[in-house]
């Protein structure tokens, strides 16, 4: 079984998806459900108070029993704040200490600040947390992610939510070449073809939310999403032909032609 | 006049919930809080002036004037 292997767990799956910006609460069960993913990324947000206690809420739709919840540290824009929410998702989620680390740098573009991301990591990684961490496409920050402990690296393909694809290919491979922990593309996936490449290019695993969530057809498109992955993996796997510049071959026998 | 002042003292108690002002005649305990906000059963976490509260403890823990909590719940996020 080729499985991606995060923290000592195995995963059939590698398309991880977050579960932000769906219509409604039965959108994100179906677009998770089809698209074949096994861990599933959450906000940690303020509860709002007066809140109907029997309101629908996500964990009814998409049970944490079933799927491996990856809380998330988006909008944080310092350590310290990545820290007090990640704290508070493991106590929320009794003990879970699989997290996605993100520090964000800039609220217009969303890119990580990786100085903060740094500092968080050790903090983090010293309290027992197994950090899966966002991050820029620079190699050198992706490995020392890796030194530090994060059971992860994830470097964005593009800005979160531009759907701009796989931006530089040749610095993700650099990431993946130099990656002893699984590398997984967070961010930047706006189409198949993009979340192929990614995994054509090596990766592990890609992580995406508004690819999904922002298409047409959320459902179908997870279902799209989740062919790609796995085609882009097996055709990594597969070994492509070398490509020949200026030299084409054919594929058609070259003698026995007809008036010859 | 007096009845204002003992009113004022009454409502002396008072702790910031996720940013906003609340007010309690008598230091409550967590689980109480919880109750008067309707939250009780929701699964959640709370932070207490920048400490984590373990669920275990919200009965024992009570809330002392001024303190800051933070009540979060996992929401859908990418």
């Amino acid at each position: 079984m080729d499985e991606l292997i995060i923290a000592g767990k195995s995963y059939a799956s590698r398309l991880l998806i977050g579960t932000g910006k769906y219509k409604d609460f039965d959108e994100t069960r179906r677009a998770v459900e089809e698209s074949g993913a096994q861990i599933v990324t959450v906000a940690i947000r303020r509860t709002n108070i007066g809140q109907n206690a029997g309101e629908p809420s996500l964990l009814d739709a998409v049970p944490p029993s079933k799927y491996t919840y990856l809380p998330n540290t988006a909008g944080c824009y310092s350590a310290d704040d990545a820290i007090r929410t990640l704290r508070l998702a493991r106590e929320l989620l009794d003990g879970h200490d699989l997290v996605k680390l993100e520090v964000l740098g800039d609220p217009k573009t969303l890119y990580p600040n990786v100085v903060e991301t740094i500092k968080a990591a050790e903090i983090l990684v010293k309290d027992g947390f197994k950090v899966m961490v966002y991050t820029s496409d620079d190699p050198i920050i992706a490995k020392q992610l890796e030194e530090i402990g994060c059971v992860a690296v994830m470097p964005l393909a593009s800005l979160i939510g531009s759907g701009m694809g796989i931006l530089n290919p040749w610095n993700l491979q650099i990431i993946i070449d130099n990656a002893k922990v699984p590398v997984i593309v967070d961010a930047g996936v706006g189409t198949a073809s993009d979340a192929a490449i990614a995994m054509e290019l090596g990766c592990d695993g890609v992580l995406m939310n508004t690819a999904i969530a922002g298409a047409g057809n959320p459902v179908l498109m997870a279902s799209a999403m989740k062919k790609a992955v796995q085609a882009g993996r097996e055709a990594f796997l597969a070994g492509r032909m070398p490509k020949k510049l200026y030299s084409a071959s054919p594929s058609s026998p070259t003698s026995g032609l007809i008036g010859k | 006049m007096q009845s204002h002042f003992l009113t004022a003292i009454l409502k002396a108690m008072q702790l910031t919930v996720n940013g906003a002002p609340h007010s309690f005649e008598q230091n409550p305990n967590l689980s109480q809080l919880l109750e008067t906000l309707k939250l009780t059963g929701n699964r959640l976490a709370v932070e207490r002036n920048g400490e984590i509260v373990p669920r275990s403890q919200f009965g024992e823990t009570v809330l002392a004037d001024g303190d800051q909590l933070e009540i979060v719940v996992a929401v859908g996020g990418g």
